[in-house]
């Protein structure tokens, strides 16, 4: 294809969505990017879904810089885009600024709790899924220690880890969880090589499974774990792909649920808080042609069963952020 | 002698640079398959063409102002000044702690202790590298871009440690009480019956990025202090033999820079973020260095190449929102720009003078021949 074609093809393109634009959904990225493999990605998925699905088009933005967060939220709501999905707990102060200006769009922010009338607030329960996770590491581990490494050091990680702790210690009282934070700043989310360093420090210390649930930065911890021929958990999205055999598990957030359900809702969507558990397949593990040869079926069964006990209430798994402090894993 | 004249030297040669920068980018943009003319139409119009735009565009422009000023004052001293972005960094803890830690009445006295605390703290920041340079020999450039890795793990332990309120996820402050809140220029100028977008986050603290740069040049050229400076800077021996200390020049230099580029942070800080987040800087202290390039360290040229990069930047968020042209390819079509009229400056210029010298030539040898007859 030549330059000119691509040149009027794109003018084409661009004319015809520039007439559509309105009332488009339109979805914001934080600043780890779209291609994070991660939470991002898995949002862009979902979003991509509802589009094929219904042939509309949606907006997206990545951010370059803290000060676009209010400036791409007031844009969109301007140019009329409804709903606005944002992916990501540090929208929540740019959100609370922007929501009331703009009564009429619907605006969804994942991670976090902003109460407004037209803010749709959906939270996950990880330490549910992380629980699963944990429970499958334990079983698969034959050292008895199994490594978390996290990304930032902020409470919704910690909550992670503690329901990744909870699990493991459901299965095998005695085991040992190591777990390591990447960093205090957002860059944690995007530090694959500190993601590796860490990784090879656990392996020292005797882990022969790690969870990462670091972002962009687990992108480190899992290769690092099949080149040291160790086991490794992916998580937000399905990441057994990225090395067939070696990955154990993801653990699912289904962020792309939730973008996509905002999406399909649309501007007449319901606002308040949602909370997306094992219960509504807001999380779990991922099984597919992948990581079939190393889910056993004993390892299968167990944690299908604590999933339907967590889901029914049986089984309660203790949520680091409602008081702060976990009882089996201490930071 | 001049080689050519200083309407040239001002206008033509960052224009030129411009224009060449422009072409590439044009390439560039038609090289993924977009439309370029479509992308400076969204750039113009999203930038320059609504109240909106200009007031993200002079948001970003009083930052790269203050930064621009901070870099041109070193370099009449002839002190390359990189460390723009520590300074400013360690400013917004300034404006930090001042907004905080007092309650304040009115917020004209609130902007007042702010602008003393950022250019404290950023004066402080740029006179350990001084004082290095100064009197240990430790070269500036270095020490500033070190410094600018400290400000960085500085922030970062006293924002997760020390400022970040309880239970919050994000490492930043609380948020500055409403009493500081800085007017807007929607404020300012509704005043005069203008209607400016009040969504945008200009605010009065461009009117002291300008008296900012009306003082610059006071100090450069007509002080005794500024008289001294540019002459340590032309050269430094020269400057000892008539007496000037060059160990105070540095030190008194470094510490104006450091204050002026602190001073960003009463702009981005109070009157943008109204909270400290980490990287709050978010690269302007390097623009800066641009910025003064393509101003030629002049006050005034400051000024419009600091309007032009917050056109850019302005500019590139709307690229960003309205097309699918990546956020990576905006920051190199920036990226060139900064090239063209910072790094490659003489490849316009070195022609350029080539071409006045021998239009000068000319004419005088034509008068010579009429001489002889």
């Amino acid at each position: 294809m030549t330059f000119k074609q691509k040149f009027l093809g794109s003018a084409a393109a661009l004319a015809l969505s520039a007439g559509a634009a309105l009332a488009e959904p339109a979805l914001i990225f934080d600043l780890g990017g779209k291609f994070d493999k991660s939470f991002n990605e898995a949002a862009f998925n979902g979003a991509t879904r509802w589009a094929e699905e219904t042939g509309n088009n949606f907006r997206e933005i990545e951010l370059q810089s803290e000060a676009q967060r209010e400036q791409a939220l007031r844009r969109f709501a301007e140019a009329g885009n409804n709903p606005i999905v944002m992916a990501g707990f540090a929208f929540a102060d740019a959100l609370g600024q922007v929501a009331a200006d703009y009564p009429d769009t619907r605006f969804t922010i994942i991670d976090m709790v902003v109460d407004a009338p037209n803010v749709r607030s959906v939270v996950f329960n990880e330490h549910e899924g992380s629980y699963l996770v944990g429970m499958m590491a334990a079983k698969a581990s034959e050292s008895g220690t199994v490594g978390f490494i996290g990304g930032m050091d902020i409470p919704l990680i910690r909550k992670f880890a503690c329901g990744y702790a909870q699990g493991v210690k459901a299965v095998n009282p005695d085991a040992t969880v190591v777990a390591n934070m990447t960093g205090t700043t957002p860059a944690a989310w995007n530090d694959p090589v500190k993601g590796s360093e860490l990784t090879k420090a656990q392996i020292s210390q005797g882990a022969d499974v790690v969870y990462a649930a670091a972002g962009g930065t687990g992108v480190g911890v899992l290769q690092t774990a099949a080149d040291e021929n160790i086991l490794s958990i992916g998580v937000d999205s399905n990441q057994n792909y990225l090395h067939p055999g070696k990955v154990l598990t993801s653990m699912m957030k289904r962020v792309d649920n939730a973008v996509h359900q905002a999406f399909t809702d649309g501007a007449e969507m319901e606002t308040g808080f949602q909370v997306m558990g094992l219960a509504n397949g807001g999380v779990g593990y991922a099984m597919d042609e992948h990581n079939e040869a190393l889910v056993s079926e004993d390892m299968k069964s167990a944690v299908d069963d604590a999933a339907s006990k967590i889901s029914s209430g049986e089984i309660t798994v203790h949520d680091y952020m409602s008081d702060d402090s976990c009882p089996v894993l201490s930071f | 002698m001049q080689k050519m004249p200083q309407w040239a030297e001002v206008v033509l040669v960052p224009l030129i640079s411009l224009f060449l920068a422009a072409i590439l980018s044009a390439l560039v943009i038609l090289g993924i398959g977009e439309d370029p003319i479509e992308a400076v139409n969204l750039m113009i119009t999203g930038a320059l063409g609504s109240t909106y735009g200009w007031g993200y565009t002079l948001y970003y422009a009083t930052n790269f102002m203050f930064t621009g000023l901070a870099v041109a004052v070193a370099y009449h001293a002839g002190l390359f000044n990189i460390g723009g972005e520590g300074q400013a960094t360690l400013g917004g803890l300034g404006v930090a702690l001042v907004c905080l830690m007092l309650p304040w009445p009115h917020w004209s006295l609130a902007l007042i202790a702010a602008i003393l605390g950022s250019a404290l703290f950023g004066a402080f920041w740029a006179m350990i590298p001084g004082y290095l340079q100064a009197r240990r020999g430790s070269h500036i450039v270095i020490t500033t871009i070190m410094f600018n890795f400290i400000a960085a793990a500085l922030m970062n332990y006293v924002l997760v440690n020390m400022l970040r309120p309880a239970g919050s996820m994000d490492p930043a402050t609380e948020r500055f009480p409403e009493a500081v809140h800085l007017p807007s220029l929607h404020d300012v100028l509704a005043v005069f019956g203008i209607n400016f977008s009040k969504a945008a986050p200009a605010n009065v603290s461009l009117l002291i990025a300008m008296i900012a740069c009306l003082l610059v040049w006071i100090l450069i050229w007509r002080t005794r202090l500024g008289y001294e400076i540019r002459s340590f800077g032309k050269s430094e021996s020269a400057a000892r033999y008539a007496g000037i200390a060059p160990a105070r020049i540095t030190i008194i230099t470094m510490l104006l820079s450091g204050a002026l580029a602190g001073c960003m942070a009463i702009n981005n800080v109070m009157g943008e973020a109204e909270r400290l987040v980490l990287n709050a800087v978010e690269g302007a202290g390097f623009i800066g260095i641009a910025v003064a390039l393509m101003g030629r360290s002049h006050p005034f040229g400051v000024f419009l190449a600091a309007i032009l990069f917050g056109f850019l930047y302005q500019g590139g968020a709307e690229l960003a929102l309205w097309t699918s042209i990546p956020r990576e390819l905006i920051v190199v079509i920036q990226a060139l720009v900064i090239l063209f009229t910072g790094a490659l400056d003489n490849m316009v210029r070195a022609p350029l003078e080539k071409v006045f010298l021998a239009m000068r030539r000319a004419p005088k040898s034509e008068r010579k021949t009429q001489a002889a007859e």
